[in-house]
């Protein structure tokens, strides 16, 4: 079982993960540091992400997009805020438009991953945070196969949309 | 010790929502609750509603927060999404992990 655990606080829409896996620290920083790895784990098999922009240096952005069965793309991109490689990175990821324009009324999560090597085994800790519902909302459809055709184009009309209970 | 602050503001968060589910407090009535200043509260109530946890209305000279039930009922489904997603990421991890051992 590569899941340890999963904690979620529905008060501060924090979300932490913990994974282990059979590999050493080193190896599994790649599965981050290298886009084209990055792209054949980051989205679900039917709605793979491409990364066209990774620029994995403090400050540096990357953008990348999700495409469907049927060519629709979802876009989003990343901040990375920190890197301490191999055992620490941090990074801002927001939604972008179809112009890849940066979406910012859904704001930005904020992602925290740490690397530890447990005698060459690693344990991987991703702790996620939101800042509101509908942009926790937004992140599941980009990650899920059957959130993501309802998610395609569909930023600016989310927008408008309020809060909508679902 | 910033740790405890955390913990201590995440508790007393918890605390607001909590009691605001039951029953709609002003925010200077949840003031008194936690012998805190009216503007500690007002923050942690902004917080709370930023994050559709709870509502606040103007009523008088009053403002009064009232749980949201949809909103907590709506992030607890979107969390366990969230890690369902995050659980067929891992598995993709491994299998592009394993695929080294393979070669070896």
């Amino acid at each position: 079982m590569a899941v340890i655990s999963a904690e979620k606080d529905t008060q501060e829409l924090n979300f932490r993960l913990v994974a282990e896996f059979d590999a050493d620290v080193k190896r599994v920083w790649r599965i981050w540091e290298d886009p084209r790895q990055l792209e054949r784990w980051w989205g679900p098999p039917t709605w793979p992400a491409t990364f066209d922009t990774y620029d994995f240096v403090v400050g540096g952005r990357a953008e990348y997009y999700m495409t469907g069965p049927d060519g629709e793309k979802a876009h989003g991109w990343w901040l990375i805020t920190g890197i301490d490689a191999p055992t620490r990175l941090t990074f801002d990821d927001g939604f972008a438009n179809e112009q890849r324009e940066p979406v910012d009324e859904l704001g930005r999560t904020h992602a925290v991953v740490t690397l530890e090597d447990l005698g060459g085994r690693t344990r991987m800790t991703l702790v996620t945070g939101f800042e509101s519902l509908d942009q926790l909302n937004q992140m599941v459809e980009m990650g899920m196969e059957e959130g993501l055709k309802g998610a395609i184009g569909q930023v600016d009309a989310l927008l408008a949309e309020e809060g909508a209970a679902v | 010790m910033d740790r405890l602050f955390q913990a201590l503001a995440d508790a007393t968060r918890r605390d607001i929502v909590a009691r605001v589910l039951v029953a709609e407090y002003s925010v200077s009535g949840l003031a008194e609750q936690y012998d805190m200043s009216f503007a500690a509260v007002q923050k942690h109530v902004a917080v709370l509603e930023r994050a559709s946890l709870v509502s606040k209305e103007k009523r008088g000279r009053e403002q009064i927060v009232r749980g949201e039930v949809d909103g907590v009922q709506r992030a607890r489904r979107l969390l366990d999404d969230y890690e369902r997603i995050w659980r067929q990421r891992v598995d993709r991890i491994e299998d592009i992990l394993g695929e080294d051992e393979d070669r070896t």
